[in-house]
């Protein structure tokens, strides 16, 4: 109220007039329902909207390339194991998730002898797909897989395998894809 | 039907008989509606939010409630440590008694009605006023703060906006000069333009935002509160004790969304003349009321418990009493017809 000016009629009325106008529109307003109807015509209008629900084990979102699901142990296509055991996903790992040990081979090259990942201490950070030289662990599109019992998601080197086996070509394909980016 | 019976009935008996048989043509109805209004409630919110809403259990869910209702029934009834049993589990049987009782009055079609007796519009504010007690009782004995608390609120509440409802069904017997609910529909006859909505305009508004507020929907559903009084006074409820306050629930809202109809939109008087009326208008009018009960859930925040009673005993108390005394004035001049 302090813009108000007392001084002449005409000046006093220019301060009122506004705020009548106000005072009248706030009850017409709220009599009217105005906000209230306003407010139903936007929920009135995305009744009719287009559902962005994905319905999921029908329906699934689009995955990156680079989408990091279950681990998975590669081998080269003639065969042979990519993993060279130098162990940086080991030491990479942020939830020491990874246990290594490794031998010489006869034709003295070195290979492990065991490769567990522990799933349920896994966080899927993908650092040891990143630090890996040979290209050996990868992190797959897979998502759903479970276990039903203790245990069943402590993976060994034989279950990354046959993970890496039956996926390969998406594997394969991807890492193509994203091979210039890397 | 109760000359069928009597060929074969003692005639005393064969009377009950039939009323009998009229309840549960009544009752088993506005049962299969709850269940389905439950439904429809959760598809349109749904819908309002980009979401599908439950599409899974038969075609297009259409078994949900069914499924929700045999889960309910299956669970166990925890009886809370210190509450007063018998009230515990009389409070659930208040709230759904008068809820259905007072469907006996609600004519579906001319002289369809089970009593047709002449002062229903008052049987039915006094059944619905008898649920406060349901809340009242359930609250209390349930021997929990939230409870108590919630019902306090949620008695407040339906009592103030009571008052606001009855005063708008004042006008609507001005008008018809009857508190029998087939006169008050009879005196609507003649198409949409004489149908009590428009003279009785702010009235209905007011009645509808009343009947929103008497049932305890969002945005007046300040009875419960996530944050801070969980379920409002049926926290210590569960399974089939439960069930029976969300039957009341939606029971009553069905009623209200129905007396809205009679009251104001010509009850089963279809919108012109030249269309047959039927039970099948008043189905459609009350879907379409109910309609917007969920449209307002699905839009409006809640209101403020102090902005609740505010706008219930300084804005709707005034506002009736201004119309009513409106019409009453108008009813003296030579514009009298158009308020009957």
């Amino acid at each position: 109220m302090d813009y108000l000016y007392w001084g002449d009629d005409a000046n006093r009325l220019c301060g009122v007039l506004p705020l009548m106008k106000n005072f009248i529109m706030n009850i017409v307003k709220s009599l009217t329902l105005h906000e209230l109807l306003r407010g139903m015509g936007l929920t009135l209008r995305y009744f009719f909207s287009k559902k962005i629900t994905i319905q999921y084990p029908e329906q699934k979102t689009p995955q990156s390339p680079r989408f990091r699901g279950l681990l998975a142990l590669r081998r080269y296509p003639n065969g042979e194991e990519r993993c060279i055991a130098c162990k940086l996903c080991e030491a990479v790992c942020p939830a020491m998730a990874i246990t290594i040990e490794s031998e010489q081979r006869e034709d003295n090259t070195r290979r492990t002898t065991r490769y567990d990942i522990d799933l349920t201490k896994c966080i899927f950070c993908g650092f040891c797909e990143e630090s890996c030289p040979v290209d050996s662990i990868v992190e797959t599109r897979q998502f759903e897989y479970h276990g039903e019992e203790r245990g069943d998601l402590l993976y060994t080197k034989e279950m990354l395998l046959e993970v890496g086996k039956k996926y390969e070509k998406q594997i394969a394909k991807d890492r193509k894809q994203e091979s210039k980016f890397r | 039907m109760e000359e069928f019976l009597k060929q074969y009935l003692d005639p005393k008996f064969a009377i009950t008989f039939a009323y009998l048989i009229k309840i549960f043509c009544i009752v088993i109805p506005v049962m299969i509606s709850v269940a389905y209004l439950t439904y429809f409630e959760r598809r349109v919110i749904g819908f309002m939010q980009s979401r599908i809403g439950p599409n899974r259990v038969g075609f297009f869910g259409l078994l949900q409630p069914i499924a929700d209702a045999l889960k309910l029934l299956f669970k166990e009834i925890i009886l809370p440590a210190k509450s007063n049993n018998f009230l515990f589990f009389l409070a659930p049987l208040l709230s759904i008694a008068p809820a259905l009782a007072a469907w006996a009055v609600i004519p579906f079609g001319f002289e369809m009605v089970l009593a047709d007796i002449n002062a229903g519009l008052l049987y039915v504010l006094a059944m619905t006023s008898i649920a406060v007690y349901g809340v009242i009782i359930a609250g209390w004995a349930s021997n929990s703060k939230y409870a108590f608390l919630g019902s306090l609120r949620s008695a407040a509440q339906i009592v103030s906006y009571e008052i606001a409802m009855g005063f708008t069904l004042v006008g609507v017997l001005m008008c018809a000069n009857s508190l029998n609910l087939g006169e008050i529909v009879m005196a609507q006859q003649g198409g949409i333009s004489q149908w009590y909505c428009w003279p009785l305009f702010p009235l209905f508004i007011i009645y509808f935002i009343s009947a929103v507020a008497e049932t305890n929907r969002a945005p007046f559903d300040v009875a419960e509160g996530e944050s801070e009084i969980v379920a409002g006074f049926h926290v210590e409820y569960s399974g089939m004790a439960f069930a029976l306050f969300f039957l009341a629930e939606y029971a009553n809202m069905i009623l209200v969304s129905i007396l809205a109809v009679i009251m104001f939109l010509g009850g089963w008087m279809s919108p012109f003349s030249f269309i047959p009326d039927g039970i099948f208008w008043l189905l459609v009018k009350v879907a379409f009321v109910l309609f917007f009960f969920i449209w307002f859930r699905a839009t409006f925040p809640r209101y403020r418990y102090d902005q609740i009673m505010r706008l219930g005993w300084k804005v709707f108390i005034p506002l009736t009493l201004i119309w009513i005394i409106f019409i009453g004035a108008m009813m003296q001049t030579d514009y009298a017809e158009y308020f009957h």
